[in-house]
């Protein structure tokens, strides 16, 4: 390993990929201070979330509501997401052609939106218990605070789709390349902010 | 009622140096007066209400003017209470500090600096790169860090000592007074007394108050600037307040948060009074005062100044504006806390040039409505 | 929201009863009637407003010119100048309604003319406008322009983002000025608590407008505050470490670090308020568990740090116009960043101060009334340092410095009621009152709007390549100074004698004479406004003579001044390298200041990028929508957006080459310029022999 690749370990592309290096030292670098700001708003939902759990308004709890066993599923097809999408990233690091890159990418699209399926199924089931977003300041704040989440991911499952239709009209250049980077970390922040979700609403609101 | 009516009228008449326009009762009182004096030389078209009970009601607003003469207080620096008087002091004692420490040797020294190296003066030192002088950079910090720590300690003292939830120190109990503030009108419930009043704070001075707040509608703001603190009010929740009058006198009382077109009319008098004059005008508003009832409640919690309440309510009222109930209970306050936490609280009346098709809110309210806890 | 209310309400709530003279015509009360023809007068304003300005850009067939050379611009200086214009004419409209108040409180008492609703809109929209579109595009365009100059980069990170920030800033802007139009704007104040702001009080569109105006707003100054955090981690010209950045650089970066952490609460909260109005959540109703803290929390962790958002800048220029006029290098530099950054650090910690009144205990109240107080500590060592910096300086007294030293004082006094507020024991008394709007605008004022001023007077030279008009620029300041303590310096006594902020009128004869002061305030400072567009206009005219296009009028420091003016569109035609502070005058100390490079490169610079219009106006049709229940708009523009996103990702070759020899030839030609200008001293600084090219002195002999 050489100095450069010391000093910038992690999400990044590597000397050999020239130019394409130097571009994303600007903007991952950019991508992150978003993530940052990102992961303010996130805390403010999370802020309302845990101070409304108490405001149930005489209306359903998370006792009777969540579903430990589907969020469990949830959060294991989240995870290998994350694993497949750092397959891609390894793939597009060192070059082992596009169509490796592109199932990698794949496998982590269909985990996406198999983990989007499962939630919108929980939200269907709490919504047939009465447990509306009007019904109560906490149901309120849960609807804030999961389905956020779930908007991030329907929108990198987006984003996902637009650069593999980049790739297929430009092949991998620079501008997919910076954006697969990007959305490496979008989706691993995503992630990280689900196992908060996980541990504060579903763990803490069950025992 | 006459010998009553005439009474006041004459004591009015002396209070020649009574000049403060609205938030003296006096002046609306005089006014009023006026036009019963003529009502009952000439007949009139009008309804008449029920002298006997008028009688009592101008009864009432007389004995809050009993002993309290001038100027309604508006200021804290015109305290009239120990709450008051030391937010007072502490207002002097830390504006002298910056004033001193601050102010004068920035106004002093610059404008020295300024003349002093101005362009024009050649012969004063020209230092082009000096950027750095340890003693005065030190200097720099050191000032407003001494100054920052004791206002600090004046901080850390006075919050504590004037903390509005604490009760004052006394050797007599405190009056009980429950605040809900509706838009544009505050309602004090003495549940003690069994009274309630709009647009008038009576306590007897040199006794302290215990107050309870809430909203049945928006935030609000209780302030009575010359007895001490001000507080918000908020619905389905419970704010306190401790305030003393030391001698009888009348003090603005107001709102201070912005809650609609009659904010600025969401105004009230305080009347310290003697503790005999207290007891005197609560058990004659306990007498004399309308009845609350929940269909009176319903028509308060409408949104209404003081002048649009007058004209809702059929019943008798008194001639200075303000309102004397009596029959009110101490599960007044935690029912409307109650009610409006469970949104069960009578809603204000749509703006009528509102489009029908904004949701109604009725629509989507749960069935059950929850009443659970307080916060 | 399903289709068959689509298709019965095509234009959502939206009817006759919207418009501003709908009820004048229909109940022509007196009251009525008065509200009535000030409000349509001005609707008529912006309407006729927008109609000439259209006008004249078709008969000068400037539309080609306006798009391409200004809307699309992706240059940051374009870009700086035009948020700059932007607040310049949401000023105007602020400040009308800052006159307008006064006048009606100098007759309020028991009545004035104006309806408490209006008066309410008018309070609302004065804060709004003023927040969010006049100190936030003012100071967001002062550091687009001078910013990338002084690390001697040349554009920002992200160019097209940038442009997209100025979008959306317009379209939150033109939403507020829409809604003099049709329908009413929120009466809920600048902060809109809830639950005022809820539908059950507030059902009209008014809290809507200021929502979705705030919501673009506040996501415009998110991407700025991003953009300006990379370009200077990332930009910088070789040679300039952190601690050799120009202090209005150290000013931009804590401002925009703000900027990434403080606007997200903000966006929580409104979004969370829609959702409330919208969809019938209870995060703030009074009933069903909601909780109208959580808003006055939210807002106030985003309000606190804006308070230093919009201050930062301007302590940043007062660093630089103090230490360029005093003609000396800015004391205790080290000081000044450690103070910048230390005031960015703390004004997290310090939201609780807004509501003392709360009913939180007493310890958090002390503690936060004490935290509030630190922030005193450097802002104390500002005020210092930038006293000793004059201190054996050779002052000068422009037009940015009488700016200065107005700030210098006016601000020792709103620090002072700063620290008075701060005492959660004073600020039971004094808490809503006038006493807090008469603080509040007397740190926002000279705090901030004065250093933008400022700004404006030392950068247009560099912008515009001549000199503003001094005489009315002086005129100009002295009526911005003395109009503000006539102005502000009565509330405060109002406040002590118990008026209630945003009373439309009171009762007691004693306020009348105070808020007849403050009225005459409020027209000095409307003077100070024409006359600041008085000298626009000299200025322009008389532009032949006071011409600085060599770049350096001032005697500058840093490294804007080290280029033409106007500098040309890649700023530097060839990064200068940096071995010290204040490293333009380090070139002119050592003699190297004015050199020719041996080469010239291609310089590779965005090409113009339809984004920024396009994504405001989207932004803008979006929001329109929402606020009239608009179903089928918001649907559309909805997918407008996603779309032009989705496409603006396809994209390629968004690059242009500007070559070498252009680059040669416009260097040369800048050269010449300089070679054939004639030195001047300060003396002669605003006369028209002041070319742009200053006399240099040796160090430590006098001149």
């Amino acid at each position: 390993m050489n100095y450069e690749a010391i000093k910038h370990p992690g999400l990044n592309l590597g000397s050999a990929h020239g130019r394409d290096h130097d571009a994303a030292e600007g903007m991952v670098f950019g991508f992150w201070v978003f993530l940052m700001s990102d992961a303010i708003l996130f805390s403010m939902v999370f802020a309302t979330y845990v101070t409304s759990v108490g405001a149930t308004a005489g209306g359903p709890g998370p006792h009777e509501l969540y579903d430990i066993k589907s969020v469990f599923i949830e959060t294991l097809l989240l995870l290998a997401s994350s694993f497949t999408f750092g397959m891609a990233s390894l793939a597009l690091k060192y070059k082992h052609g596009t169509a490796r890159l592109i199932g990698w990418l794949a496998v982590t699209l269909v985990l996406g939106v198999a983990f989007l399926g499962f939630e919108l199924h929980d939200f269907a089931s709490m919504f047939s218990k009465g447990a509306v977003p009007s019904r109560s300041g906490f149901l309120s704040a849960f609807f804030d605070l999961v389905p956020l989440h779930g908007l991030h991911v329907t929108g990198g499952s987006i984003w996902l789709i637009c650069l593999v239709g980049q790739i297929a009209m430009y092949g991998v250049d620079t501008q997919v390349k910076l954006g697969l980077m990007r959305l490496a970390l979008f989706w691993h922040f995503l992630d990280i902010v689900w196992i908060a979700i996980f541990s504060v609403v579903y763990l803490a609101g069950l025992t | 009622m006459n010998t009553i009516g005439h009474f006041q009228y004459v004591c009015m008449k002396t209070n020649r140096f009574l000049s403060n326009a609205d938030c003296s009762p006096l002046k609306k009182m005089q006014r009023l007066m006026h036009t019963e004096h003529n009502n009952l030389r000439k007949p009139s078209s009008r309804v008449e209400p029920v002298p006997a009970r008028r009688a009592s009601l101008a009864c009432v607003a007389a004995l809050l003017l009993a002993g309290c003469s001038g100027d309604t207080h508006l200021s804290f620096l015109d305290p009239q209470g120990p709450v008051a008087s030391a937010q007072r002091w502490h207002f002097v004692e830390a504006l002298a500090v910056l004033v001193v420490f601050v102010a004068i040797p920035v106004f002093a020294i610059t404008p020295w600096i300024l003349w002093r190296y101005r362009y024009g003066a050649k012969s004063s030192r020209y230092t082009p790169n000096w950027n750095f002088y340890g003693p005065l950079e030190i200097a720099s910090w050191a000032g407003p860090v001494v100054i920052v720590v004791l206002l600090a300690i004046i901080v850390w003292r006075d919050t504590h000592a004037l903390d509005p939830y604490k009760p004052l120190a006394s050797d007599q109990p405190a009056l009980r007074v429950q605040v809900i503030g509706y838009d544009w009108k505050w309602l004090f419930i003495y549940p003690d007394q069994g009274i309630a009043s709009i647009g008038v704070f009576a306590l007897p001075a040199g006794r302290p108050v215990a107050m309870q707040l809430t909203s049945a509608t928006v935030m609000q703001s209780l302030h009575i600037p010359a007895l001490g603190s001000q507080i918000y009010a908020m619905g389905g929740m419970v704010t306190q307040l401790h305030l003393q009058a030391d001698r009888p006198g009348r003090s603005l009382g107001e709102n201070n948060m912005y809650n609609g077109n009659g904010f600025h009319q969401q105004r009230f008098t305080a009347v310290a009074m003697t503790p005999e004059g207290f007891d005197a005008w609560a058990s004659e508003v306990r007498s004399s005062g309308i009845a609350l009832n929940e269909q009176i409640l319903k028509v308060i919690s409408q949104r209404s100044t003081r002048a649009e309440l007058n004209a809702a309510l059929s019943q008798p009222r008194s001639p200075d504006g303000n309102f004397y109930f009596s029959g009110a209970t101490a599960a007044l306050f935690p029912a409307v806390v109650m009610a409006t936490m469970g949104g069960t609280m009578v809603a204000p009346a749509k703006a009528p040039q509102e489009p029908a098709n904004t949701a109604a809110p009725a629509a989507r309210k749960p069935a059950a409505p929850a009443t659970e806890k307080v916060q | 929201m399903n289709l068959s209310d689509i298709l019965q309400q095509p234009l959502g709530r939206m009817s006759p009863e919207s418009l501003p003279f709908w009820q004048m015509l229909h109940d022509p009360t007196e009251g009525n009637v008065i509200n009535g023809v000030i409000a349509t007068g001005a609707a008529s304003m912006v309407v006729i407003g927008a109609i000439i300005a259209v006008a004249l850009i078709t008969k000068y067939r400037k539309w080609g010119v306006l798009w391409s050379e200004w809307l699309t611009s992706p240059d940051h200086k374009k870009i700086g100048i035009m948020y700059v214009v932007l607040a310049f004419v949401m000023l105007t409209r602020a400040l009308i309604e800052a006159a307008l108040m006064r006048s009606q409180q100098a007759f309020g008492l028991g009545g004035g003319f104006l309806s408490p609703e209006h008066f309410a809109q008018l309070f609302s929209t004065h804060g709004t406008i003023m927040i969010f579109f006049v100190a936030m595009p003012f100071l967001t365009g002062v550091i687009n322009y001078a910013m990338p100059l002084q690390i001697g980069a040349r554009d920002v990170s992200f160019p097209v983002l940038n442009s997209i920030s100025l979008g959306l800033t317009a379209a939150g802007a033109a939403l507020v000025m829409i809604s003099l139009c049709i329908g009413k704007f929120s009466t809920g104040g600048w902060f809109g608590y809830p639950p005022y702001t809820e539908a059950s009080f507030s059902p009209g569109v008014g809290p809507d407008y200021w929502i979705w105006a705030l919501t673009l707003a506040s996501l415009a100054s998110t991407l700025s505050g991003i953009n300006f955090a990379v370009t200077i981690y990332k930009e910088r010209a070789p040679g300039m470490k952190l601690m050799y950045m120009p202090l209005f650089t150290w000013t931009a970066l804590c401002t925009s670090i703000i900027m990434i952490f403080a606007m997200p609460p903000l966006t929580v909260a409104t979004a969370q308020l829609a959702l409330d109005r919208y969809l019938g959540f209870h995060y703030f109703t009074n009933e069903f568990g909601g909780n109208m803290m959580h808003f006055v929390n939210l807002f106030w962790l985003f309000g606190h740090p804006e308070v230093y958002i919009l201050v930062l800048p301007s302590f940043g220029v007062y660093s630089q116009v103090i230490s360029t006029f005093s003609g000396k290098a800015l004391f205790g530099y080290r000081s000044m960043v450690m103070a910048t950054t230390a005031i960015a650090i703390l004004s997290f910690g310090v939201w609780l101060h807004h509501f003392f009144t709360m009913g939180q205990n007493a310890n958090i109240n002390a503690v936060f009334g004490i935290a509030s107080m630190l922030i005193g500590i450097p802002t104390g060592v500002k005020v210092y340092d930038w006293m000793w910096t004059m201190f054996r300086g050779r002052v000068r007294f422009t037009v940015p410095l009488i700016y200065s030293i107005g700030f210098i004082y006016l601000f020792v006094l709103g620090g002072i009621t700063g620290i008075l507020l701060a005492n959660p024991t004073i600020d039971y008394q004094v808490h809503n009152t006038v006493f807090l709007v008469a603080h509040f605008h007397n740190v926002a004022i000279p705090g901030a709007l004065f250093g933008l001023l400022a700004g404006y007077h030392f950068w247009f030279p560099k912008a515009f390549g001549f000199r503003l008009n001094e005489r009315l620029g002086m005129v100009s300041a002295i009526c911005w100074i003395f109009g503000f303590m006539l102005a502000f310096f009565p509330l405060y006594a109002l406040g002590l004698m118990g008026l209630p902020r945003r009373s439309v009128a009171y009762n007691e004869p004693s306020y009348v004479p105070l808020e007849i002061a403050a009225f005459l305030g409020a027209i000095l400072l409307t003077v100070a406004l024409v006359t600041l567009v008085v000298q626009l206009w000299v200025s322009i005219k008389h532009r032949d003579e006071n011409r600085v296009f060599v770049g350096d009028p001032w005697d500058g420091r840093s490294l804007e001044w080290s280029v033409s003016a106007p500098p040309p569109e890649y700023n530097f035609a060839v990064i200068p390298v940096v071995t010290g502070r204040d490293a333009f005058t380090i070139a002119k100390e050592a003699g190297n200041a004015y050199q020719l490079p041996d080469t010239y490169a291609d310089i590779e610079v965005p090409k113009n990028s339809a984004m920024g219009p396009v994504l405001g106006a989207i932004g803008l049709a979006l929001a329109f929508g929402l606020v009239w229940h608009i179903w089928w708009m918001v649907i559309l523009f909805f997918a407008a957006a996603v779309v032009t996103m989705i496409v603006h990702g396809f994209a390629r070759d968004t690059n242009r080459i500007v070559p070498a020899q252009q680059v040669r030839q416009e260097h040369r030609r800048w050269f010449d310029a300089v070679a054939a200008a004639k030195a001047i001293s300060r003396e002669d600084e605003r006369k028209s022999a002041n070319q742009g090219l200053a006399e240099q002195a040796l160090p430590g002999v006098p001149a």
